[in-house]
């Protein structure tokens, strides 16, 4: 709280001066100043999916590869999705009024058995936070959770978290599921979770293991990428 | 303070700790979401051959059947109201091992994460995270605990609550911390910053140290961050038999016996004083590191490049720590006050 520096009143700040500020606010996870920055974008006439990607989103994805590259570690991404969800609340229903494309959307939760949720609760922030709409099953789900929420949602990706070595094989029980009733194909499957690894990830049959969850991001974006490419083919 | 611990690391210098709970427990039929503290209750001559299982393979220290046992975990079995009674009953069990021993074997009243992230990031306050671990404290302390020992710790926060609550409950303890993620714990703290944490404690724990994280060779390189920092207080090793890994079904750590026998006597040359295992160590890993340890003569502290050569290779290519490691910072515009 030092004096010598002037306060920055973001209102006076030029378009891209006011994207860098709020992207040093997301990174410091100042929530009212993104929220106050996020209306100021609006006010001038951005598009509400113009102000997501390229304010927050684009934010996010430096707080991201920080956090990949150990620069950043949880509390601080906590902090940082907590400001972005600030601003998202102002935008997503001026997005669903104005019928911007989606980033793409993920069921997510927990397998059976297994009831630690930190490293799923922050995927979903961090996926939020990259623009995608999340629903959370939370923990400890069966595999007929996920298949009604499939069914429900229609989403482009199911990701799957355990902590423990004894709950991960139910992945496996999950996707093979998903194989019999003819379902495997339509969706991106990700997992995660400590003790998971690529070797893992292979011989359960999903579609890629992420480390944590800004690869998760990253994976998840390709995969949508990938995905809605073939779509269009 | 006086305690049988402090007793026992008076005459010895080095003290061997237990393996695995969790991994021991689902071998004898318990299914995975399950809270193994019920157990306690429901069947106390598994948790009594648990122990047992240790104290057989040479575990001066084990840990009760409690590491998930306070209130916000037992929660999540709809048990939150039995912190108390399932505490006790797992130290009482250990006690009975323990005495049956015929030597000095010391039960550590096992206290885990709350599992919640602490305010201001998260929702759990200091107050109400004081209280979960004093409810569990008493409750092991009931129940004949020599010492606490808290273990699996991320968060700063938590480990200073903790400590708190075993102050109230005027309990000597242990803690670790796990350090899984390039070196450091989830929430960013690295080896350095642990000591420093333990020495500003104003109920310092007897000892501290690392406990499952990412398999043997990360943590040495921790425990070697501990000792760099000129700790008069036991650092405590105790990691995992090497790395999960699925066949056919079912997942097994593929750390043998005798990698955990290099892993044990490598930690005591690093600078550890109280040895164990973590996840996947079984009564054979523990049997095969006795020996070592009691076989073995104490060599030079290992380098690096040593602990790779024997154990394996490191997850992350730093720690960090060390003088070649300037945190790498972005590129920061001028600060606004937050107003």
């Amino acid at each position: 709280m030092s004096d010598d520096q002037d306060d920055i009143i973001l209102a006076e700040l030029d378009d891209e001066e006011l994207v860098q500020q709020m992207f040093d606010d997301l990174y410091d996870g100042l929530k009212e100043e993104i929220e106050e920055g996020v209306q100021i974008l609006l006010d001038r006439g951005w598009e509400p999916y113009k102000v997501l990607t390229e304010a927050l989103v684009g934010g996010m994805t430096i707080v991201g590869h920080d956090f990949r590259d150990g620069i950043l570690f949880v509390p601080e991404v906590l902090l940082a999705a907590n400001a972005m969800k600030g601003g998202m609340a102002i935008l997503k229903p001026l997005l669903a009024a104005t019928g911007a494309p989606r980033m793409g959307s993920m069921v997510i939760g927990t397998v059976k058995g297994d009831i630690h949720d930190i490293g799923k609760n922050l995927v979903s922030m961090m996926m939020e936070g990259a623009g995608f709409e999340v629903v959370d099953l939370g923990i400890n789900n069966p595999v007929e959770n996920y298949l009604e929420a499939l069914e429900e949602h229609k989403p482009d990706i199911l990701g799957m978290s355990a902590l423990l070595t004894t709950t991960m094989p139910y992945m496996k029980v999950v996707i093979d599921t998903m194989i019999e009733q003819g379902l495997r194909d339509d969706y991106i499957v990700l997992v995660g979770g400590a003790p998971l690894n690529e070797e893992f990830g292979k011989a359960i049959g999903a579609d890629a293991y992420c480390r944590d969850a800004a690869v998760a991001v990253e994976t998840a974006k390709e995969y949508v990428a990938r995905k809605h490419n073939q779509m269009s083919a | 303070m006086t305690n049988a611990l402090s007793k026992l690391l008076e005459t010895r210098d080095w003290l061997m700790a237990d393996g695995a709970t969790g991994t021991n427990l689902f071998n004898m039929g318990l299914s995975s979401g399950d809270a193994p503290e019920l157990w306690n209750d429901e069947h106390p001559d598994r948790i009594k051959k648990l122990y047992s299982l240790a104290v057989d393979n040479g575990s001066d220290i084990f840990l009760t059947n409690t590491f998930g046992g306070n209130a916000s975990r037992l929660k999540l079995h709809d048990a939150q109201s039995r912190v108390r009674e399932l505490n006790r009953l797992g130290a009482e069990l250990g006690r009975e091992v323990a005495d049956a021993a015929g030597r000095p074997v010391i039960v550590a009243g096992s206290v885990g994460p709350t599992g919640d992230i602490m305010l201001p990031v998260g929702t759990l306050s200091h107050a109400d995270a004081v209280e979960i671990f004093h409810e569990q404290a008493e409750g092991l302390k009931e129940g004949g605990a020599d010492v606490l020992w808290l273990e699996t710790i991320s968060a700063p926060e938590e480990y200073k609550a903790a400590a708190e609550a075993f102050a109230l409950a005027d309990m000597p303890w242990v803690g670790t911390m796990s350090f899984d993620t390039a070196g450091r714990t989830m929430m960013g703290v690295t080896s350095a910053d642990m000591v420093k944490m333990v020495d500003d404690i104003p109920n310092a724990p007897l000892g501290f140290g690392a406990n499952c994280g990412t398999g043997s060779s990360d943590l040495l390189r921790t425990v070697l961050g501990f000792a760099a920092q000129g700790t008069e207080k036991a650092i405590v090793a105790k990691g995992n038999a090497g790395i999960p890994k699925y066949h056919d079904g079912h997942i097994h750590y593929d750390g043998t016996p005798d990698l955990m026998a290099d892993y044990a006597v490598m930690a005591r040359d690093c600078g550890a004083t109280i040895i164990g295992g973590c996840c996947g160590t079984m009564p054979e890993h523990l049997s095969a590191m006795r020996k070592a340890l009691e076989t073995r003569p104490r060599g030079e502290r290992p380098t690096l490049d040593q602990i790779a050569e024997k154990l394996g290779g490191f997850s992350s290519a730093t720690d960090g720590t060390g003088d070649n490691e300037a945190a790498p910072k972005r590129e920061r515009r001028g600060r606004r006050r937050a107003s």
